[in-house]
């Protein structure tokens, strides 16, 4: 068991860093692959790059943070999925069913259509607060609910209706074409506007709540045969689903205010790499952090290159590839029962 | 030396009393059966044993102590129960569903070890299950899935286990397999049945709940009697004693009338509500 998961896990290292390493060298400026290579090498302290200023800021201060902003949301929201999935005990479960996305898109719109914090507050700062209130909202429906899972999934229903509701409304009355279409290209997911800072506060907050939810892997799996036979193996259910959601949340939260809701990445992965690692989430959390991480570097180098010189926003083009595996997901359950 | 213990138990829900002051204390190594009609309490009981239910009233202990001092990790290491009904989406082997088991026993962050192996390997072989052990939990018949989980129930090593009605849905073959391997366990059990007839053959004490109260406590000779069995579940039996416990008889109802009663139908045949 020990010998498949370092190997998986060893595979999926490798592949992610061929990966950023391949997906660096893509992209509309026309800087060859040596090149590349040697200013990032430059970057991390080995060797001197020949590229002059602009080209090396390309590749270092463009390029890079989102290639590897493109792995930590990918990487986050899988796990994020994963944990969703077990916890709620339910398949189609994900990042964003506990309505962090939607009221992360009220946060974002309050404060570029609607002027909110006078511009002191960023859209991402916005979209983070948006998305904890969303969540606070969720937990505090949840518990008058009765706290159950079906509750819980229910309350983020209900919450998620709400804030594209007041979205929706808040742009339609008040935004000008402009400000909708660039709110529109956020809300659908993009890694356009990457940089150093997102990757840092992503990656923090990432390694933090894997951490956690590492921990928690014995006890996630302990969920397969709903609460109370988790509480029949020991697991202090309430507290675990608290303490789960909460660092889930937290990490959505944070994802989202950098790249907007990037959807199915968090439904999808973790089903596919179920089906290789098994369900024990000590093996599954960490190899689908990387499976996610690997696919998002990928979609999101197709994102950017494939109707150059226009952007499809990476959500759209995740979509795409998502809604037949999410179909796929549908037809499973459905032969299950 | 006592083991779990209840003490005026009771659980409520809004006005509704579920479990209304039962107590009961088991010794080490008996089977206890509780019987009683639907709705009466049975399965909201072993919850509360279990500690899965915090009683509104009165207290659970574990050698004296009460559960909730306990805690609940301590609690699943002595206590394992076996619901109902188990049901997952998640994809897993018989083996995987065995070794949740040890999950009280593991501690975060570190890999099973030998105990943890030889538990569950222990656990598959005692419930038949060895060669199935990489079988899918959604291909199993419903009484292959009752063994794995009370399978899964022994890996947690307990000194106590509880099973509510864990013969429902199985031919008469897998009913008697199962209690079979149940009686042979060397821990103590509360098993929650409905047929009185392998509640008399199985288990050496029985307890009966009514509308959640305790109605009547003994050995299945001194607790299945016509008068009880009547005033409980409403129907009328004839007992006979067999070899080392008592035989039921039902009468049909509508034998009511008519004497002397002309057809009876065994338990075995009407297990269904």
């Amino acid at each position: 068991m020990n010998v498949r998961s370092l190997l998986l896990t060893g595979g999926g290292m490798v592949a992610l860093l061929v990966s950023i390493a391949v997906a660096v060298t893509i992209g509309p400026a026309d800087i060859s692959t040596a090149d590349v290579w040697t200013s990032v090498a430059s970057h991390l302290g080995l060797g001197e790059s020949a590229l002059a200023p602009l080209r090396d800021g390309i590749v270092w201060n463009l390029r890079m943070p989102r290639t590897l902003l493109a792995a930590v949301c990918g990487a986050g929201l899988a796990v994020c999925g994963a944990v969703m999935q077990s916890l709620l005990r339910n398949p189609l479960a994900d990042p964003f069913v506990l309505g962090v996305s939607s009221g992360a898109s009220t946060g974002a719109v309050a404060v570029v259509v609607l002027g909110v914090g006078g511009g002191a507050v960023s859209l991402s700062t916005g979209a983070f607060l948006g998305a904890l209130l969303s969540f606070g909202l969720v937990l505090l429906l949840s518990h008058t609910l009765g706290g159950s899972t079906d509750r819980v999934v229910l309350s983020g229903v209900a919450a998620m209706q709400l804030f594209s509701a007041l979205t929706s409304f808040t742009v339609l009355t008040s935004a000008d074409a402009e400000t909708t279409r660039g709110v529109l290209f956020w809300l659908l997911g993009s890694l356009t506007g990457a940089d150093w800072g997102q990757v840092l506060l992503c990656t923090v907050v990432l390694a933090v709540v894997l951490v956690v939810c590492l921990g928690y892997a014995r006890t996630l799996d302990a969920f397969a045969f709903g609460d109370e036979a988790a509480a029949g193996l020991g697991v202090r259910v309430a507290r675990t689903r608290l303490v789960l959601l909460c660092a889930t949340a937290l990490l959505t939260a944070a994802l989202v205010s950098c790249a907007g809701a990037i959807g199915f990445v968090g439904l999808v992965l973790p089903h596919a790499t179920r089906a290789v690692t098994g369900s024990g989430h000590a093996r599954l959390l960490p190899v689908t952090a990387l499976t996610g991480a690997v696919f998002l570097v990928w979609v999101d180098t197709l994102a950017r290159t494939v109707l150059d010189p226009q952007e499809v926003p990476v959500g759209v083009v995740t979509s795409l590839i998502g809604v037949p595996a999410f179909v796929a997901v549908l037809y499973r359950g459905r032969s299950r029962t | 030396m006592t083991s779990l213990h209840t003490d005026r138990v009771g659980w409520r829900i809004g006005d509704k009393v579920v479990v209304d002051g039962v107590t009961l204390t088991l010794r080490p190594g008996e089977t206890v059966g509780l019987l009683g009609p639907n709705g009466s309490g049975k399965s909201t009981l072993l919850r509360l044993l279990a500690g899965v239910l915090t009683p509104t009233a009165g207290v659970v202990t574990l050698d004296g102590r009460p559960l909730a001092e306990v805690g609940r990790r301590a609690t699943a290491r002595r206590i394992a129960s076996v619901e109902q009904h188990a049901e997952t989406q998640t994809e897993l082997t018989v083996r995987e569903v065995v070794a949740l088991g040890r999950i009280p026993h593991r501690r975060a962050w570190t890999p099973p070890t030998t105990a943890d192996l030889e538990a569950v390997t222990e656990a598959l072989r005692r419930t038949g299950l060895t060669d199935r052990s990489g079988q899918s939990w959604h291909t199993l018949s419903g009484g292959e899935r009752q063994r794995t989980q009370i399978a899964r129930a022994l890996a947690q090593e307990p000194r106590e286990l509880l099973l509510d009605e864990p013969t429902n849905h199985l031919d008469i073959q897998h009913q008697l397999d199962l209690l079979e391997l149940v009686a042979s366990l060397p821990v103590t059990t509360v098993i929650a049945l409905h047929d009185l007839n392998l509640a008399a053959m199985y288990c050496d004490r029985l307890l009966v709940l009514r509308d959640g109260r305790a109605v009547m406590e003994g050995t299945p000779a001194e607790v299945l009697t016509p008068d009880l069995v009547e005033r409980v579940y409403g129907v009328r039996t004839e007992v006979t004693h067999g070899p080392g416990h008592p035989v039921i008889r039902f009468l049909r109802p509508a034998a009511r009338d008519a004497s002397p009663p002309k057809r009876s139908v065994t338990s075995d045949g009407s297990t269904a509500p």
